[in-house]
């Protein structure tokens, strides 16, 4: 196949612009200065340092990953700033206060941040590069004893839930990016849900990296106590770069006994150009930790970053939890993705599934990267996994590594996967009913990703598709 | 409606279209029978332009357009539809919804208004009663597990939906049960009309039953060797296709 689907995926990226805002910056370089300093302008008190200083000293020690199945050229640690914020003359009090230019580059990226957003039901704490600037809704949610802020004002507001959970499911010495979050993280977002309260909007944040050079250390902590429910929204777009930006976020979902947290991803931070110029490292670390009875389920769309490095995991500590993990991963052009996911089983009648869709085109590569680990006193525990790739051209790559780990005999685990091509006798089907090559691959891959789709928001589903679309065209001929 | 003058066409080395030439006018249906392999159902794909063949010679013109200079979705928008004799699976993509985007890209090419869903559910129910189904099957996935009967009745109902200027059915009755030829031969016989047209391409005599054509071709080794009405397909039946082709094949009833 040469030029139908290549030309779908050689759509420019269109939101590449930059907002030329004066930022308020730290140095270039890491040391403990930097982590004290960033530590200082947030006001943080001493436990936090502290707890940033560990991560530091701890980073130091260990060694950048290398066993995804990725490459890319050795990252100067010391040659970026972790630390970026717009400057603002005193703590925002309602959106009206935000910098104009600030909401007009959320227009542009077609986020509506103030009437139709909230007209729409959804409550939106939007992330510009690492300061929160505007919560809305946060009224309405504090009446039901709903916390949605930035994490920096949960640092200041709510200190005794940031030290009981921050770190309790993904430690600062996790790993090699997980410990430099922990070490300079700026700002995030925060969500608590009291006792028995199920949120009743969808809580969303919006990320964008924006000053140049500016890695993006993103913190988030959601904690659903008892009985509670919430479903959390994450989407990314970032401006057009010629170097490449790392991002190292850390999210950690908590959900106590008998809670529920839904979190879903769409990611579309730049992928690069066609030539794999560009684009964002995107190294994340995501964890739930479920107690007993409780529900965690991450959805996820990566269509964006030159390459992305992530498993969001549920360790299903308490008997009967539930965990889920519904992918699509999209690599186009030079792209490349290892991502997957684990589900630690530890409770008994535990049940975990995994529905991971792998669409490569292109010259990108993706990789499933799944662990599933039946630990002994995990009775009865379940898991179903599904995985599977679709390739457009000849040029692109699919790989799946799945590890199996179960240590009780009662559990039982099943692993399909498939890898299809999209051929040309359904792209001729299509047309031969008068859908062009661009809207057949797009129907027949929407299709593909149909089952995971179906576990998003409405609206973000939409988004996704559309995304998918976008990130496809020009990749089949 | 229809012009095909001098076409040749090869799938890679293999030359498998030798010379054809055919007059399909407005408000005819012609069969175009053979023995396997006697080029058939490439005729049938190449005028729907299917990227595996290679035209090498010859012109096809339909209501004055250059067929051959178009695209296969440029060709079903000005009006071709093929019954495909394999229809493909589509995952996760509704009958309904494959149904209704073709639906709308054929209006949309022509400068016609979209439907919207409700509307086009209306214009759906109407074609379903005449495959004989319910609504049930639209929100299957596009041929998922579709028997092959099934298969060939949505091809109909797909047809009866875009309703084109020219159908040209794929060996449409092969594998089909009487109940199912039934169906699929109302299908083509309700589309009927005095400006459409329809190519049968088929193997046996029996489709000809259900619908009566005005001509009929026996195509051997890529050329039409012979024309004739109706009553050539009677005489297929009783006699086989050797007495035109000089090749040894089994009976066309």
């Amino acid at each position: 196949m040469s030029s139908p689907v290549e030309s779908l995926v050689n759509r420019e990226y269109k939101w590449g612009f930059v907002t030329d805002i004066e930022a308020d910056t730290v140095p270039k370089g890491l040391n403990e200065d930097v982590v004290r300093l960033i530590s200082a302008k947030k006001q943080e008190p001493e436990f936090l340092l502290e707890w940033r200083l560990k991560a530091y000293r701890g980073w130091l020690k260990m060694s950048e990953p290398h066993w995804p199945n990725v490459s890319y050229p050795p990252i100067d640690y010391q040659d970026a700033i972790y630390y970026s914020a717009p400057v603002t003359k005193a703590p925002l009090g309602s959106l009206d206060e935000v910098d104009p230019k600030l909401l007009e580059t959320y227009t542009k990226l077609g986020i509506p941040l103030t009437e139709q957003k909230i007209l729409s039901g959804v409550a939106v704490d939007a992330i510009f590069d690492s300061v929160s600037v505007g919560t809305s809704y946060k009224k309405a949610l504090g009446e039901m004893g709903i916390i949605f802020c930035s994490f920096s004002e949960a640092v200041r507001e709510h200190p005794e839930l940031v030290r009981k959970y921050l770190g309790s499911v993904v430690p600062a010495s996790d790993n090699y990016f997980a410990a430099l979050n922990s070490a300079v993280f700026s700002d995030g977002s925060f969500v608590y849900i009291p006792k028995g309260v199920r949120c009743p909007m969808d809580l969303s944040t919006y990320f964008r990296i924006n000053a140049q050079n500016t890695g993006q250390f993103e913190r988030t902590l959601i904690i659903a106590d008892e009985g509670a429910s919430v479903s959390y929204l994450e989407g990314c777009t970032a401006p057009k770069r010629d170097e490449n930006q790392l991002h190292a976020a850390v999210v950690e979902l908590i959900a106590l006994d008998g809670a529920s947290i839904k979190y879903s991803t769409v990611q579309n931070w730049y992928a690069g150009d066609e030539q794999g110029r560009g684009g964002i490292y995107n190294f994340v670390t995501k964890r739930g930790k479920a107690f007993r009875g409780s529900k965690i389920s991450w959805t996820q769309v990566e269509t964006g970053s030159a390459i992305t490095w992530k498993y969001p995991s549920v360790i299903l500590q308490g008997d009967d939890s539930v965990g889920e993990f519904y992918s699509v991963a999209v690599v186009n052009n030079h792209q490349q993705a290892d991502t997957g996911t684990k589900m630690i089983h530890l409770g008994k009648n535990t049940r975990s599934t995994i529905v991971s869709k792998g669409i490569s085109a292109g010259q990108g590569n993706n990789s499933y990267r799944g662990q599933v680990k039946v630990m002994p006193k995990a009775a009865g525990a379940r898991n179903y996994t599904q995985c599977d790739s679709m390739l457009i051209g000849n040029r692109c790559g699919a790989h799946t590594f799945p590890y199996i780990d179960v240590q009780n005999p009662t559990a039982s685990v099943e692993h399909e996967a498939s890898t299809s091509k999209i051929g040309e006798d359904q792209i001729f089907y299509c047309k031969q009913r008068g859908l062009n090559t661009e809207n057949a691959i797009s129907m027949i891959v929407n299709g593909f990703c149909k089952e995971v789709f179906k576990e998003l928001p409405m609206e973000f589903a939409v988004e996704a598709q559309k995304l998918l679309g976008v990130s496809l065209e020009g990749s089949v001929g | 409606m229809l012009e095909i003058k001098g076409l040749r066409a090869s799938a890679g080395e293999k030359e498998i279209l030798t010379g054809i030439d055919l007059t399909v006018k407005a408000g005819e249906v012609h069969a175009i029978m053979g023995p396997n392999g006697s080029g058939k159902s490439t005729l049938a794909q190449v005028l729907a332009g299917h990227p595996a063949y290679a035209v090498t010679a010859g012109t096809v013109t339909f209501q004055g357009q250059d067929l051959l200079d178009m695209e296969p979705e440029e060709r079903a928008q000005a009006g071709v539809f093929l019954a495909f004799q394999y229809p493909v699976e589509i995952a996760g993509v509704t009958n309904a919804y494959f149904l209704r985007a073709a639906y709308n890209a054929i209006r949309k090419a022509r400068g016609e208004e979209e439907l919207d869903p409700i509307d086009f559910l209306d214009r759906l129910e109407e074609k379903l009663a005449v495959v004989e189904w319910g609504p049930e099957i639209m929100q299957r996935a596009v041929n998922g597990g579709f028997s092959g009967g099934e298969k060939k009745r949505n091809e109909i109902l797909q047809m009866a939906v875009l309703e084109p200027a020219l159908a040209i059915l794929d060996e449409t009755d092969s594998g089909l049960d009487i109940d199912a030829l039934r169906i699929v031969a109302k299908g083509v016989n309700a589309l009927r009309r005095p400006d459409r047209a329809t190519i049968l391409v088929t193997h046996y005599q029996r489709l000809l039953n259900y619908i009566v054509p005005d001509f009929v071709h026996v195509l051997s080794e890529g050329r039409i060797v012979r024309s004739g009405g109706k009553e050539l397909a009677l005489e297929l039946e009783a006699r086989g296709y050797e007495w035109l082709t000089g090749q040894t094949e089994g009976a066309v009833a």
